[in-house]
C-alpha cells in the first residue's frame, strides 16, 4: 500500500467549495484529517440513517408525504443534510466522510454491499426529490452526465415521434415538460422496451423520467466502487486502529448490544421453558426446541443461544447448570461435560481468557455471519429456513395464515427483520410496534414489556447508551487511544474508478 | 436450389491455393488492428479455427500480421471464427492467473440465419435458400441498417454473406466495441419483434403507441411484401397458406374472411380485403386492431438470435472464411448494390469449378472476390478517418503534462 504525502490540513472556505452542491455522488474520497472519535461516531449515525430508510421504506411508499416528513426529522435528529441551505456544510461533510467510512465496512461481501447500495439508492432518490428544477440540472452537469435539454425547436419538430414512443408521453408532456438527450447505454431498461424515442444513440427522456437514469447511474458506479474497495482492504486491515472498528460496524447493531447484564438471577431454569413459547423470538425459541429434543446444540447453536440466555440474566452458575442438565440426558456424561463444554460456557461469561467478542448476538450477526449447515439449528428462521418449512414452523406455533402469508411476503423481499417483528405482532397480538427490532434480547425485553412484566425489569431496561464500563467494547478502548486518523492516508483504499465519475 | 458440383473432399486441394493467393491478408490486418490506436488490441484478438476431421481450436492469436499468414497457411483452416479482444494474449491464457483473463472488447454483431423463418417460407427449408426468400434478407439488411445507423448512431457496419443460409452485420465503431453485455442485450432486444417459438401461433402483437422505430420498419417491409409475399411465396393462394395467414387474424373478422375468400381468388385482392378490415377496425377498437401489420412483420421482419449479440465473447464466422459445406466464401455485401446481391450467380457461372476454384483459375487482377475486398478496402478507409482523429487526439493528450 502506497502511503501519499502528508496533506495540509484543509481550510475552511475549501470545505465551502467542496461542499457547495447540497447532493453528490460520492465521487472524491475524503481526504482530511479526522479525530478516532468522530471517525466512529460519523460512521454510526450514519447507520442509523441507513437502517431508518430500510424501515421507513418498508412501512410506507417511498417518496409519500408520511415517508418524507419521517426521514426529514431522522436527518435532522441525527445531523444530517436535510434541506439545502447555508448552515449545511457541516452535515454536508459529515455525509461525505460517512459514507466513505460505511464503504469500508460494507464492501465485504454480497450481501453487505446490496443492503448498503439499496440503502443509499433510496437516501439519495429522496434528496434528490427535494432539489429544484434548477438545482436537478445543475446537478447534472456538475457530474458530468452528459445530459443536455433540447430546445423548444427541436421538441416541436419531434413532437409526434416524441408522444409515440411512449404510452406516458402526450402532447401535454411535450409542451409541459423538458425533454433530455441521454446516451443511450444510460438508460438500457428504456431501450430494451423500446419505450422511449431513440435517434443517433440518444434517447429523448422527460424531465420525469431522468431520475430513474440518474439513479441507475449512481447505483452503478456504486456497485463499482464497493468492488474495488473490497480488493483494497487488505491494506485496511492492518491497520489496528481500524480493523476492530469496521468489523463492529458491519455487525453493527446501533442501540444496545445487552453485554452488561441485568437482572442476573430474576429468571429461573423452570421458567425458561415457558419464556421461549412466550417472549423468546423464533431464532431462539428454534434452538431451545432442538436443545431440548436433541438434547445437544453444535457450536454455533450453543454460541447464539448461551449468550443470549447471560443477555436476559442467567448467571454463570445457572447457565452452566442449565447446559449440563440437558446434555447429560444425551450422549454425554457429566466428566465430559466439565471437561469440554464447561470451560466454553465460562469463557461466555468472560471467566475464561480474553475472547474479543462475546456480547450476544444482533440480528445483524444472526443473518449475516455463520450460515448454519446440515445438523445446525442456529442463523436466523427467516433468513436461513427454508420457506416452506418456516410456513410449517409457523403454522405449529399457531400463527394464522393470512399472518404466515404475510411474513413470507417480507422474507421474500429479504426484510428479516421485518419478518420477526411480524411474528412478534402476531404472537403478543399487537399491531404497529414502536421499536425497530434489531437484537434477539431486545425481542426479549419488549415482549416482556407487553406482557406485562413488573417495574423493576422495566425500570432496568431503560438505559439506551452502551455501556462505558464494559472493558470489553473495544471501540471505546480505540477512542481513547491515538487521536488522530489521517484519512488521506487511505486514499488508495477509495480508489478512483475509471471514468468520468465527476 | 441449383444441384451443386462442389465436393467438400476438395478442400484440402483448394483451400492451400486460398490461403496462398486470394486471402485478403493485409486487409484483414488493417481493419483487427484498428489503426493501432489501442496497444495490443490485435494481439489480444481470440481466433479460433476449425481444421480437417473438425478438429476445433481456440485461443489462437497472432502478434503480426506475418505471424497470422504463415499460421494460417500452415493450418489450412477449414474454418475461422473471430472472438473478443482479451486482457491478455489468448494463446497465454493458461498462465494468466485464474479470473484476470478477460474478454474485453468486441464488435456489436448480428446474425440472421435462414432457418429461423423456416414457418413462414414455403419455398425452402432448413438450409436451403432460394432466390424467392433471399428477399428476407435483403428486408433484414434494410431494417437493421436502418435502425443501427440512424437510431442508435452507429457508422462502420460491415455486412457479410454467411456463405450458406444468412447474413452477419459487424458493427464497428469504438463505441459498439466497448458495449457491456447488457448494452448489447438491449440493442438486440429493441431491434427484435417477433416473439415466441414452435407452439406460438402468433408472433407479433402491436399495441398503441406505435413505435417510430416499428413504423420505420413496417415502412421497409410494406415496400418488399406485395412481390415478395403475395406473389412469390403466394400466402394468400395457395389454401394451406391461407389458413396459416388467418389465423393470425382476430376471431370476429375470421368468418367475414373466409367467406370473401370464397369469391376472391386473386391474392393481391385478397389482402386488400384484409387491410380493409383491419381500416375498419382500427376506427373502433382499443385491441387486436393492428393485425394486416402483424401479419406483415411476422412474415417479413428479421428474426435474430439474442444470444449471438449479447455475448462479448462470443465466436462468429470471419468475413472471407469459407464455408466448408458450400464452398462460398463469406463476402461483404455492398449495400448500394444489395437488390441486385446474388449468392447464386457466381455459383451458376462455375458449374464445373467450385466457388473458390472458380476465382482461382480466372485471372487474379479479375477475380469476383477482388471486387469484394475492393469494396472492404472502401469501408476501411471510412474507418480509418476516425481512427486518424483518434490517434493524433492521443498524442495531444500525451504532451500535456
Amino acid at each position: 500500500m502506497q502511503f501519499m504525502s502528508r496533506q495540509k490540513k484543509l481550510l475552511p472556505n475549501s470545505h465551502t467549495e467542496l461542499y457547495g452542491q447540497c447532493l453528490q455522488f460520492y465521487g472524491q474520497p475524503p481526504l482530511e484529517n479526522i479525530a478516532l472519535s468522530e471517525f466512529e461516531t460519523f460512521a454510526v449515525e450514519r447507520l442509523k440513517l441507513l437502517k431508518t430508510v430500510e424501515n421507513l421504506g418498508v412501512s410506507y411508499v417511498k417518496l409519500s408525504e408520511q415517508y418524507t416528513k419521517k426521514l426529514d426529522q431522522e436527518s435532522k435528529n441525527l445531523n444530517f443534510p436535510y434541506r439545502s441551505g447555508p448552515s449545511e456544510i457541516e452535515k454536508r461533510r459529515k455525509d461525505h466522510i460517512s459514507h466513505f467510512i460505511l464503504r469500508l465496512a460494507y464492501c465485504q461481501t454480497e450481501d453487505l454491499r446490496r443492503w448498503f447500495i439499496q440503502q443509499e439508492v433510496d437516501l439519495f432518490r429522496y434528496r434528490f426529490s427535494y432539489l429544484s428544477s434548477k438545482q436537478k440540472l445543475e446537478f447534472l452537469h456538475k457530474n458530468n452526465l452528459q445530459y443536455d435539454a433540447i430546445s423548444v425547436e427541436e421538441k416541436k419538430a419531434l413532437q409526434d415521434k416524441l408522444v409515440n414512443s411512449s404510452y406516458a408521453v402526450s402532447g401535454i408532456t411535450v409542451e409541459d415538460q423538458d425533454f433530455y438527450k441521454v446516451p443511450f447505454q444510460d438508460a438500457l431498461d428504456l431501450v430494451r422496451t423500446r419505450k422511449v424515442y431513440l435517434k443517433a444513440g440518444y434517447v429523448y427522456i422527460p424531465h420525469q423520467d431522468i431520475v430513474t437514469i440518474i439513479l441507475n447511474d449512481f447505483r452503478t458506479r456504486l456497485s463499482k466502487a464497493l468492488a474495488l474497495t473490497a480488493r483494497s482492504l487488505p491494506a485496511v486491515h492492518s491497520d489496528e486502529r481500524l480493523q476492530p472498528l469496521l468489523n463492529h460496524l458491519s455487525h453493527a447493531y446501533v442501540g444496545q448490544d445487552y453485554s452488561i447484564q441485568k437482572n442476573v438471577g430474576k429468571i429461573s431454569l423452570e421458567q425458561i421453558d415457558s419464556l421461549s413459547g412466550k417472549s423468546f423470538p423464533l431464532c431462539m425459541r428454534q434452538l431451545h426446541q432442538a436443545l431440548r429434543e436433541n438434547h445437544h446444540l453444535r457450536h454455533g447453536g450453543r454460541m447464539q443461544y448461551g449468550l443470549f440466555l447471560k443477555g436476559i440474566g442467567l448467571s454463570l452458575e445457572q447457565a452452566l447448570q442449565f447446559w449440563r442438565s440437558e446434555f447429560i440426558r444425551g450422549k454425554v456424561d457429566a466428566d465430559k461435560f466439565d471437561k469440554a463444554y464447561a470451560y466454553s460456557i465460562r469463557h461466555m461469561f468472560g471467566k475464561e481468557g480474553k475472547r474479543t467478542d462475546y456480547t450476544p448476538y444482533s440480528c445483524m450477526k444472526v443473518i449475516l455471519s455463520n450460515p448454519p449447515s446440515q445438523g445446525d439449528h442456529h442463523g436466523c428462521p427467516f433468513r436461513h429456513s427454508d420457506p416452506e418449512l418456516l410456513k410449517q414452523k409457523l403454522q405449529f406455533y399457531k400463527v394464522s395464515p393470512s399472518g404466515i402469508s404475510q411474513i413470507l411476503e417480507l422474507v421474500k423481499g429479504m426484510h428479516y427483520q421485518l419478518a420477526c417483528q411480524k411474528y412478534f405482532e402476531l404472537t403478543h397480538n399487537v399491531s404497529d410496534i414502536t421499536f425497530s427490532l434489531n437484537h434477539p434480547n431486545q425481542y426479549f425485553v419488549e415482549s416482556q414489556k407487553v406482557l406485562g412484566g413488573g417495574k423493576d425489569i422495566k425500570r432496568e431496561m431503560d438505559t439506551p447508551q452502551r455501556s462505558q464500563e464494559n472493558s470489553d467494547n473495544l471501540t471505546l478502548d480505540l477512542i481513547r487511544g491515538t487521536g488522530e486518523l489521517e484519512l488521506c492516508e487511505y486514499k488508495c483504499i477509495f480508489p478512483k474508478a475509471k471514468g468520468n465519475i465527476g | 436450389m441449383p444441384s451443386s458440383d462442389y465436393d467438400p473432399a476438395s478442400l484440402p486441394d483448394l483451400l492451400p491455393l486460398y490461403y496462398r493467393r486470394l486471402f485478403p491478408f493485409s486487409q484483414y490486418y488493417r481493419w483487427l488492428n484498428y489503426g493501432g490506436v489501442q496497444k495490443n488490441y490485435f494481439q489480444n484478438r481470440e481466433f479460433s479455427f476449425t481444421l480437417k476431421d473438425d478438429i476445433y481450436v481456440r485461443y489462437q492469436s497472432f502478434t503480426t500480421q506475418n505471424e497470422l499468414e504463415k499460421e494460417m497457411q500452415k493450418m489450412n483452416p477449414y474454418k475461422i471464427d473471430i472472438g473478443a479482444i482479451y486482457s491478455h494474449r489468448p494463446n497465454q491464457h493458461n498462465t494468466v492467473k485464474s479470473g484476470t483473463f478477460q474478454a474485453l472488447e468486441k464488435e456489436l454483431v448480428f446474425d440472421i440465419d435462414m432457418t429461423d423463418y423456416d414457418d413462414v417460407r414455403s419455398c425452402c427449408s432448413a438450409a436451403d435458400i432460394c432466390c424467392k426468400c433471399w428477399t428476407l434478407m435483403t428486408i433484414a439488411i434494410r431494417i437493421l441498417d436502418r435502425a443501427l445507423r440512424e437510431d442508435f448512431g452507429f457508422q462502420h457496419l460491415l455486412w457479410v454473406y454467411s456463405g450458406r443460409r444468412g447474413v452477419h452485420c459487424w458493427v464497428c465503431d469504438e463505441a459498439a466495441r466497448k458495449l457491456s453485455v447488457a448494452a448489447r442485450s438491449a440493442v438486440a432486444e429493441y431491434l427484435s419483434l417477433i416473439k415466441g417459438g414452435e407452439e406460438t401461433v402468433k408472433k407479433v402483437v402491436l399495441t398503441d403507441p406505435i413505435h417510430p422505430f416499428i413504423r420505420e420498419s413496417l415502412a421497409v417491409v410494406e415496400r418488399y411484401f406485395p412481390r415478395y409475399a403475395l406473389q412469390e411465396q403466394d400466402i394468400l393462394g395457395r389454401k394451406e397458406s391461407v389458413d396459416k395467414v388467418l389465423s393470425l387474424v382476430p376471431e370476429d373478422i375470421l368468418f367475414t374472411l373466409q367467406q370473401d375468400f370464397q369469391n376472391e381468388k386473386k391474392p393481391e385482392s385478397r389482402w386488400k380485403l384484409v387491410r380493409d378490415q383491419a381500416t375498419k377496425k382500427q376506427a373502433t377498437a382499443k385491441k387486436g386492431q393492428y393485425f394486416e401489420k402483424e401479419i406483415m412483420l411476422q412474415y417479413c421482419y428479421p428474426r435474430l438470435d439474442v444470444n449471438v449479440s449479447k455475448g462479448v465473447n462470443h465466436l462468429l464466422k470471419s468475413p472471407f472464411s469459407v464455408h466448408p459445406k458450400t464452398g462460398r466464401i463469406s463476402v461483404p455485401i455492398n449495400l448500394k448494390e444489395l437488390d441486385v446481391f446474388d449468392p447464386f450467380a457466381l455459383f451458376e457461372q462455375t458449374c464445373k469449378y467450385s466457388f473458390i476454384s472458380f476465382h482461382f483459375f480466372t485471372d487474379y487482377k479479375r477475380t469476383t472476390l477482388a471486387k469484394y475486398v475492393k469494396y472492404f478496402d472502401q469501408f476501411l478507409d471510412a474507418m480509418a478517418r476516425s481512427w486518424k482523429g483518434e490517434l493524433l487526439r492521443k498524442s495531444d493528450l500525451q504532451k500535456e503534462f
